[in-house]
């Protein structure tokens, strides 16, 4: 008897617990929905998605010179480098990196190297660009808020910093213009 | 916000207000002639009345600010000039507010330690104590986003080596630190939401300060010898006892403020906040606000860059944990004599982390901040709840009117355990 009793209440219990479940899971549902348009409302706008991409002419950059252009707010260093430069870059065994990376994957063309000019450690622009900077013991680039030392690829080699200065998309619309993004 | 039977008012109009929603009463009993307050309360519990005074100060002058403040990466830097130079008062009414956040500070720290030495976060006070570390953490927030608003050099680089923090965290962090910028670097859509959030978390701090108080009120303040008042003859009322002697602290208070914001007003300042920001170039050497310093120099002192994230965290989350990790059943550390020694030690190891935070990273400051870091985490977890069980108390008074008695004299009637005494 009692046991029938208890299955029944335990049928009862069960379709209530069903009800209670699927009405707790769909409120979940419509809170997230709700909430979602506030939290991706803080996300990228169109208008700075639209600054996307950046072209820029290389014909004007003499070999050794390195310039810095804008692309989604974000400093964008390019280097037109020397052979020597170039040499330094590829003489290093991997072993020796912290973020290993061979030279030849952070280029399209060896003579030009793309990078986002930002320290990959607290996000402070590293020096390098201008003539007379400090260039660091790897004659790359210095930044001087932690003191993060990158080669002439753009890899960290001493330092705070985790990663190597990272390469942007890029592609080359024609000989002498590049898209970044 | 306390039950129990309330005051009755002669006056008509107050009457009228007290059967309809009976405020009057509650302030009184909140904070008012009819809280009973331990009778030995000294100067260092004003500070509740301080920080009070200081959010007011921060509000106020901080919604006429907003009034000529332009919220956009172009006008941000040239409109709070403006307000220095042309806006009537308004140099006054900046000073007041850019060196109330220091006083803020100030008290908050001062609140905070009395916290720590008297052992007010002790059973039955944990939650209370936790609001405030609530309230710290929305506090150094507010604070942060603030000093980004006027957009000079110090404003940007801070907020870009601040929200870079965030990227530290694996899987997620490039998406969320994108979210926290809304765009790809700190730029006009972050300063706009750091405005939003600047005006509104102010406010959010002032509810959880009604918790706080609520909390406050539940078990009374605890007091300097930390054992509960046994009744009348132990409590005053707090008005108005407490309120004309916590006068006083708040007249001292204003000159010293008074005397920084014209006489000193850059004093905290970083000659960095006088270049309006430049995204091209970061300044040599960052450094945060004096209050921040601390955290900042734990943050530098860890080689990983996740790692330094993390402990920066924990050493203000660590602080919600203290009722826990405090094992002594003792609440004031006047009775503690190895406890109370370790508390100074702590002190200072503060006061040298804040040096090392205001120098730049590497040498001497950098292997100190280390060496800092780890004490500071060791006074936690180590020496909190093992001096609790090790350490011998001191012969603890009968109650609060008994402890006027010579400290040395052992003929002191005593309990042995704070239990006893409660």
């Amino acid at each position: 008897m009692s046991s029938t009793a208890d299955k029944e209440q335990d049928k009862e219990a069960s379709r209530r617990d069903f009800l209670f479940i699927t009405a707790g899971a769909a409120s979940l549902v419509g809170a997230g929905m709700a909430v979602w348009p506030f939290i991706n409302s803080m996300n990228p706008a169109k208008d700075t998605l639209a600054l996307a991409t950046t072209e820029v002419d290389l014909s004007p950059i003499e070999e050794g010179q390195r310039i810095t252009v804008m692309w989604r707010k974000k400093p964008v260093f390019i280097d037109h480098r020397t052979k020597d430069q170039i040499e330094k870059a590829r003489n290093v065994s991997l072993s020796e990196l912290k973020d290993p990376q061979s030279d030849n994957d952070r280029v399209q063309r060896p003579e030009w190297l793309v990078l986002v000019g930002i320290c990959t450690h607290l996000g402070c622009i590293p020096k390098g660009q201008r003539t007379g900077d400090q260039l660091g013991e790897y004659k790359g680039w210095f930044c001087p808020c932690h003191g993060s030392h990158y080669d002439t690829s753009g890899r960290i080699r001493k330092g705070p910093a985790p990663t190597n200065l990272p390469v942007p998309p890029y592609k080359f619309t024609n000989e002498t213009t590049i898209q970044i993004g | 916000m306390a039950g129990g039977p309330r005051r009755q008012y002669n006056n008509p109009i107050i009457r009228w207000i007290e059967y309809r929603l009976p405020i009057v009463s509650t302030m009184e009993a909140t904070l008012g002639r009819d809280m009973p307050t331990p009778r030995n309360l000294n100067y260092w519990w004003s500070m509740g009345m301080i920080l009070t005074v200081a959010l007011a100060i921060q509000i106020l002058t901080g919604i006429f600010l907003a009034m000529h403040y332009v919220p956009t990466a172009e006008g941000a830097f040239d409109s709070v000039e403006r307000i220095m130079r042309d806006v009537n008062n308004g140099w006054m009414i900046r000073y007041m507010h850019a060196n109330g956040a220091s006083l803020f500070f100030a008290a908050v720290y001062i609140h905070i330690m009395r916290g720590l030495y008297y052992g007010s976060y002790k059973a039955p006070r944990e939650l209370l104590w936790i609001l405030g570390v609530l309230l710290l953490f929305i506090m150094m927030a507010t604070a942060f986003i603030g000093y980004v608003l006027p957009w000079g050099q110090m404003s940007f680089w801070g907020a870009t080596v601040i929200t870079n923090l965030f990227s530290a965290i694996p899987l997620i962090g490039e998406t969320l630190t994108t979210w926290i910028w809304g765009g790809f670097a700190v730029d006009n859509p972050t300063l706009n939401r750091f405005f939003s959030l600047h005006y509104l978390l102010p406010f959010v701090i002032a509810g959880i300060t009604v918790l706080h108080i609520w909390a406050l009120h539940v078990h009374g303040p605890s007091n300097p010898i930390g054992i509960s008042p046994k009744g009348k003859h132990d409590t005053l009322p707090y008005h108005p006892y407490y309120t004309t002697k916590y006068l006083t602290v708040f007249g001292i208070t204003l000159i010293i403020f008074a005397f920084f914001v014209f006489y000193e007003p850059l004093y905290l300042n970083h000659p960095d906040s006088f270049k309006p920001a430049d995204p091209l170039s970061t300044p040599s050497h960052i450094v945060p606000e004096w209050y921040f310093l601390p955290f900042y120099a734990i943050l530098r002192a860890i080689p990983d860059k996740l790692g330094g994230v993390v402990m920066f965290i924990a050493s203000v989350a660590i602080l919600f944990l203290v009722p826990f990790l405090d094992t002594s059943k003792v609440r004031s550390s006047r009775f503690r004599p190895i406890y109370k020694q370790f508390y100074w030690i702590f002190i200072a190891d503060v006061i040298l982390l804040g040096w090392c935070g205001s120098q730049p990273a590497g040498g001497i400051a950098l292997l100190l901040a280390r060496i800092g870091t780890v004490y500071y985490f060791a006074h936690f977890l180590l020496v909190m709840p093992l001096v609790g069980w090790f350490e011998k108390p001191r012969p603890i008074p009968d109650g609060i009117s008994k402890p006027v008695i010579p400290k040395e004299r052992g003929d002191i009637p005593t309990r042995s355990s704070p239990e006893a005494a409660e």
